[in-house]
């Protein structure tokens, strides 16, 4: 019989505490695990928000400006690039794909995007996944309107219905384009993007509702909607447009060449490498999450050290009968060693069918509401080693009990009367 | 290995003191065993049995003195050589509470060679250590039944015997017993010491027992008295 065996016995023998503790480190482990899956498939999730775009181009600014409004809609363009420049850009040789992109309206808090329907067959997300109808189809007239899921679903639209685009982001009844009323075509299925938060319009629909309007405000002239077609909708500017090169490896000339464009200032960013930067700012948060499990982990550990310390006194008198056999130093400190690997083991394993069987519940639950996918995958190595830690972390800890174990057993002789 | 013409066991002027106190716990100027021979220890609560039976078993080493087992002086022995040498040549048996409680009765027994592989080596020699295991605990009485049972199902007379059995597997040269009747009743202790002495008999081991009992006396050829808070042994015979 090897000490394996005696350690195994031993602890089935005392399962009802060691439960508990397992029980504990098990929680630890899954918190730590979930914390870092979360992490992860947030990060993923953020950092393709778009993708399979090469470039993102508009009027000059910052990248993370750039990016913050004409991919997630916050904030506004300084200035707008003209139809001109960016007919030229797009007839380069270089350019597989562009989609335009006019911003400026809202919709009772929701954005309202100018695009063309390219934007249906090109736009990805995530790994490389097009948009998909819920129902309905692509804006094919002027007044059509397809919604992102968030805005259908929080103001209830549905195919057939009316909306009315209000001119600029601030919902006020005089700024209302209510002469021009839009009709819901189709609605996008969930993205976990700002496509969710979304009203998708012709860029011909955002010409139309501003015909009669000047600067700020409506001009003398009031044209309904059906005159207003009659007018070439053609637009003067856009805001930004993005870009599909033919070859990847282009992307650093082509980015230049439109930094460089002599026609007006632009520039040009990489989404993922903007998006990559701007995550490394807002990722404070991910690592105080991290931190904290941690210390639920070391929580467990002590409290499972506290458990088999507290165990060592109704084992004085097992181990004085192995130290009797013939049992030495080294077995007792093994012994105990042992059986804080098989409670930490135990609560990997635990934890981690916990976590799995949090994924499977939670799965559908994140994805409908947060648009993030926790994939059901193996552990990665960042994993397996956060759990080899803990082991190690355990066999440490586990290594005091070991020792005053001995030194007790030293001082109780063979004979232990209690 | 032993010749039949030197002492298995030696002492000579032999003291221990717990650190901090004013006299010794034990002092014993001299002791000889030689193979196969008995001796009675007997002492009251408080004379140093048990640290005695802890120096002889190694666990303790002497203050000063000189404690020889087979041949060999146990302070040139580190501690876990002396620890070795116990699981190899000694076997011991306590008052009670002698077996783990999540191992069954063989798997008692048969624990004694799990630290020892000489014991193994002993006990295995012709049928393999559960047989010879299971011969020893039938020759103390221990039907077939009991030998998988749960030691908790057992009476404390038949765990002592279980104990015996384990002190005995592999044929350790010395055998230690520390006060093994003390928790039976009269009939008990009786059956139990003639178990005791025919299997120690049976193979030539050396057998000190310890007991404040005097009436065990007149069953051992040789008996010592130790004196109280440790003075100078007084010799019977």
């Amino acid at each position: 019989m090897n000490l394996l065996r005696i350690a195994l016995k031993s602890a089935r023998f005392r399962r009802t505490s060691l439960l508990l503790t397992v029980f504990s480190i098990a929680i630890s482990v899954t918190l730590l695990l979930g914390v870092d899956k979360v992490r992860k498939e947030t990060k993923t999730s953020f950092l393709n928000t778009v993708s399979q775009t090469d470039l993102i181009v508009g009027a000059r600014s910052g990248p993370t400006n750039l990016l913050l409004y004409s991919v997630f809609r916050i904030g506004n363009a300084t200035n707008n690039v003209t139809w001109e420049t960016y007919e030229t850009i797009a007839a380069q040789d270089e350019i597989a794909w562009t989609v335009p992109i006019s911003l400026g309206d809202s919709h009772r808090g929701f954005r309202v995007m100018g695009t063309t329907t390219d934007y249906f067959d090109y736009y990805r997300y995530g790994d490389k996944r097009p948009l998909a109808f819920d129902v309905g189809q692509q804006f094919d007239e002027v007044y059509d309107t397809v919604l992102g899921a968030d805005v259908a679903s929080s103001l209830g639209y549905e195919v057939g219905d009316e909306v009315i685009l209000s001119h600029g982001l601030v919902s006020a009844d005089f700024a209302d384009h209510d002469d021009k009323p839009f009709t819901v075509v189709g609605i996008l299925d969930r993205t976990g993007t700002p496509v969710d938060r979304t009203v998708h319009v012709s860029l011909a629909g955002i010409e139309a509702i501003h015909i009669d309007w000047q600067g700020g405000g409506r001009s003398g002239v009031t044209l309904d909607a059906e005159q207003a077609l009659k007018f070439d909708l053609t637009p003067t500017s856009i805001t930004a447009f993005m870009v599909g090169l033919e070859n990847r490896a282009l992307t650093f000339r082509v980015q230049r060449e439109v930094n460089d464009y002599q026609g007006e200032p632009m520039s040009a960013i990489i989404p993922g490498a903007t998006l990559a930067d701007f995550w490394r700012t807002i990722s404070a948060v991910e690592q105080v999450l991290f931190v904290i499990s941690g210390f639920v982990l070391v929580a467990g550990l002590l409290g499972m050290l506290t458990t088999i310390l507290s165990t060592l006194n109704e084992r004085r008198r097992e181990i004085a009968v192995l130290r009797a056999i013939g049992a030495r130093a080294a077995h007792v400190v093994l012994l105990i060693v042992l059986e804080t690997l098989l409670v930490v083991v135990a609560g990997c394993i635990v934890g981690v069918a916990m976590l799995y069987g949090l994924l499977a519940i939670g799965r559908p639950i994140v994805t409908r509401r947060f648009g993030v996918d926790l994939a059901m995958s193996w552990l990665d190595p960042t994993q397996l080693l956060i759990m080899a830690g803990v082991i190690v972390g355990a066999v440490l800890v586990g290594l005091i009990p070991g020792f005053v174990a001995y030194r007790r057993s030293i001082q109780d002789g063979l004979d232990v009367r209690i | 290995m032993v010749t039949e013409d030197r002492p298995v066991v030696s002492l000579e002027r032999v003291r221990f003191r717990w650190p901090g106190q004013e006299s010794d716990t034990v002092a014993i100027e001299e002791l000889h065993l030689n193979a196969g021979e008995h001796l009675f220890v007997r002492g009251a609560s408080g004379s140093g049995k048990t640290t005695l039976l802890n120096l002889l078993a190694g666990v303790h080493t002497p203050t000063s003195g000189e404690i020889r087992l087979l041949g060999t002086d146990l302070a040139t022995l580190s501690p876990s050589q002396r620890d070795r040498f116990r699981a190899d040549h000694l076997g011991v048996v306590f008052q009670q509470f002698n077996l783990l409680p999540y191992l069954t009765t063989l798997e008692n027994v048969t624990l004694s060679c799990a630290f020892s592989s000489r014991k193994t080596d002993r006990a295995s020699n012709s049928t393999g250590v559960a047989a010879t295991a299971r011969s020893l605990l039938k020759a103390l009485n221990l039907a077939d039944d009991l030998h998988t049972a749960p030691v908790a199902t057992l009476s404390v007379g038949q765990q002592q015997r279980v104990a015996v059995a384990r002190a005995l597997i592999g044929s350790p040269e010395i055998v230690i017993a520390d006060e093994p009747t003390s928790a039976l009743d009269a009939d008990n202790r009786d059956r139990f010491l003639s178990l005791l002495f025919q299997e120690v008999e049976a193979q030539r081991c050396t057998l000190i027992f310890v007991s404040h009992d005097p009436e065990l006396a007149n069953r051992f050829a040789r008996s010592i008295e130790l004196a109280e808070a440790g003075g100078e042994l007084e010799r019977e015979s």
